[in-house]
């Protein structure tokens, strides 16, 4: 045996060997870091207070007369370490953007700077209220306007609602910009037309302002079918919702006519940017016929998915559009400051209203500039280029092994391949998706576009490294070789290393258990 | 019994027709977890929304193969939407609609079209 000088020793001793009966299960459950945690219900406490509160005042109580409350109101009361660690512990049993690659296609998963977090926290951006007046938070209303230029000028569009808190709340404001600009005309139209590979959101948006949905079907190239759009469309049409690049990870082509049929019948052209990351600074939809885009902030312009608080969807608007945007937005007093145009009057006249009580996401918008600045118009630029290099390294990578529904020509941001290629191995795209957590990655997004079977839509994001997509590259062709190979076994009960294995989806969906309630004493 | 190509079927009694989703269209939607289905009263033309189908995989729009006036809806499939996976074409029908015009029933597949368009899919 070897020993340090202090007599303890330095490595296992010979002959032992490292029996898999040990592995699991170990005598707590736990598995090493991984370990188990309740609800921090479960945890309880009810007799302690993790906090030090002064006593109260006994007398006051009589001014509640019979709401005074006579039992515990049931809340945990944990220390702060036991507090920290319930959700270290926690955030350990997910994936993370942190942890790997995390291709979900139409997500784009990139990394979030630490610059931004960094910027985000400055006292002046983080440390003001919606309320205080103007004059004291002219330096947030700077950075409002300025976010506001960029966003205008990337996308060629002359104005910018930037209040809306994510994307389908984006849309949801296009969608009644156009409609008061129809109602303007006392033209209140009743139908919008959505691609069938648009994001769900598209027609659920246009189902909620009170349109009816109608579908214009898909080219056996993955796009637009003109042909059918210009058959539906006639003057009862209020917009055209289109996603470009499109679901499948490929551009429109076709856009210019799109745009150029919707105006045709005096309908508004409706482009849904969640993936405007493929061709930021590259293409200004504004220059293509866009009348209303949302832009993810959460995607294109880095900031955190959840984490870091809620999302921002800005929506650039068109000369036509403009009058109708909500309040507030911000313009330049003349004299170096800012003022928050508030009220339904003068230039505002048309306003819709408002999509939120105040001004929108102020950490999300910081984030999004800071993002902006440190790329620069070139890097935003190379930002677009290097997603698109990305995606096509991963199609052609694994083109060989897995099919393609479009198997022509590049794609843009993302990858698309359909679940032919798994025919007669008894393992389907969602089992594939499960062996990915064990693999340690994020499985890609599945059964997403609806319209291409079995679809696995791999997104990978222009912030991976050609070592990190090489990394992610090996493991789904060892997957897609053992699958072929009939490993069918390892799929078909996969995850094995997640916290939770295989859960029942369909259970969850029928009787969600939604609410924790105590168990009787 | 006839069918769609968009995976619906027919079956005729007198004027009235039992609609549902075809057991190709079931299984390849997975488990259902939701089903929307119509109003009775209402009115439907061959090809509207009929009804909404939701899987653990996906939502899709279940169109009316015929035109008339929904007569009744299937209540059981809101608490129990997995007969639609059970029994698709028979205890999984999702409405019965009176026929405003018969004869659109003789443009429908029947089992042998139906199944020769599956082969080809």
């Amino acid at each position: 045996m070897t020993l340090n000088t202090v007599g303890r020793p330095t490595r296992m001793e010979e002959g032992v060997s490292a029996a898999s009966e040990y592995l699991h299960p170990t005598l707590t459950g736990a598995r090493g870091l991984l370990q188990d945690e309740p609800l921090i219900f479960e945890l309880g406490g009810w007799e302690k207070t993790g906090v030090d509160l002064p006593d109260c005042d006994a007398s006051q109580s009589d001014d509640l007369g019979d709401l005074v409350r006579t039992a515990r109101i049931g809340l945990p009361g944990l220390s702060e370490p036991e507090t920290l660690r319930h959700y270290v512990r926690l955030s350990q049993k997910n994936h993370a953007i942190d942890l790997a690659l995390y291709p979900l296609g139409s997500c784009t998963m990139k990394h979030n700077p630490r610059l931004n977090e960094k910027m985000a926290r400055l006292p002046g951006f983080a440390d003001i209220h919606p309320l205080q007046p103007e004059s004291t938070v002219q330096g947030a209303l700077s950075l409002m306007d300025r976010l506001a230029h960029w966003l205008k000028t990337l996308t060629g569009m002359p104005a910018v609602a930037l209040s809306p808190k994510a994307g389908a709340h984006g849309e949801l404001c296009g969608l009644l910009a156009i409609r008061a600009a129809h109602e303007a005309k006392g033209d209140a139209r009743k139908t919008v037309l959505v691609p069938m590979s648009a994001h769900g959101t598209n027609p659920a948006t246009a189902a909620f302002v009170g349109y009816q949905v109608v579908e214009i079907a898909q080219t056996d190239d993955g796009r637009v079918d003109l042909a059918d759009l210009e058959a539906k469309l006639h003057d009862d049409v209020a917009a055209v919702m289109v996603t470009n690049p499109n679901t499948c990870g490929l551009f429109e082509r076709d856009i210019i006519e799109i745009a150029r049929l919707t105006h045709a019948v005096g309908a508004y052209f409706y482009c849904d940017g969640a993936n405007f990351n493929a061709i930021v600074g590259r293409v200004r939809p504004g220059d293509l016929g866009v009348d209303a885009m949302h832009i993810n902030l959460h995607k294109t312009f880095s900031t955190p998915h959840g984490g870091g608080g809620p999302g921002a969807g800005p929506v650039v608007l068109s000369a036509a559009l403009a009058p109708f945007a909500p309040t507030p937005w911000i313009v330049s007093t003349g004299e170096g400051g800012f003022d928050l145009i508030e009220e339904a009057k003068a230039d505002a006249a048309q306003t819709f209203g408002r999509m939120c009580a105040f001004h929108g996401q102020m950490g999300m918008f910081v984030r999004a500039y800071a993002y902006m600045r440190s790329h620069g118009a070139d890097g935003l630029r190379q930002v677009a280029h290097d997603a698109v290099l990305n995606a096509n390294y991963i199609k052609a990578s694994l083109k060989d092994l897995m099919t393609q529904p479009f198997p022509d020509g590049p794609c843009m941001h993302e990858a698309l391949f359909d679940d032919a290629w798994l025919d007669g191995t008894g393992v389907t795209t969602l089992d594939f998706a499960k062996a990915m957590i064990d693999e340690g990655f994020h499985p890609m997004t599945m059964y997403f576009p609806l319209v291409v079977h079995g679809a696995m839509l791999i997104e990978p994001t222009e912030t991976e490294s050609r070592a990190e997509l090489d990394r992610f590259i090996t493991a789904v062709r060892a997957l897609a070789t053992a699958a072929k190979a009939g490993d069918a076994e390892r799929f078909k009960a996969a995850p094995f290393h997640a916290p939770l294995r295989r859960l029942d989806e369909t259970q969850a969906a029928r009787k969600p258990r939604l609410r924790w309630t105590p168990q009787a004493a | 019994m006839r069918f769609t190509k968009d995976h619906e079927w027919v079956l005729v009694d007198g004027d009235i027709a039992t609609v549902g989703i075809t057991a190709y269209a079931a299984e390849q939607l997975g488990d259902v977890v939701f089903v929307e289905t119509p109003e009775v009263g209402k009115s439907v033309a061959k090809g509207d929304n009929m009804a909404v189908v939701e899987s653990v995989k996906a939502a899709s729009d279940v169109y009316a193969p015929v035109s008339g006036e929904v007569i009744e809806s299937n209540a059981e499939l809101s608490s129990a939407p997995e007969t639609v996976n059970a029994v698709p074409e028979a205890g999984g029908w999702f409405a019965k609609i009176k026929l405003s015009d018969p004869s659109e029933v003789d443009e429908l597949m029947d089992k042998t079209a139906y199944d020769a368009f599956l082969e080809g899919l």
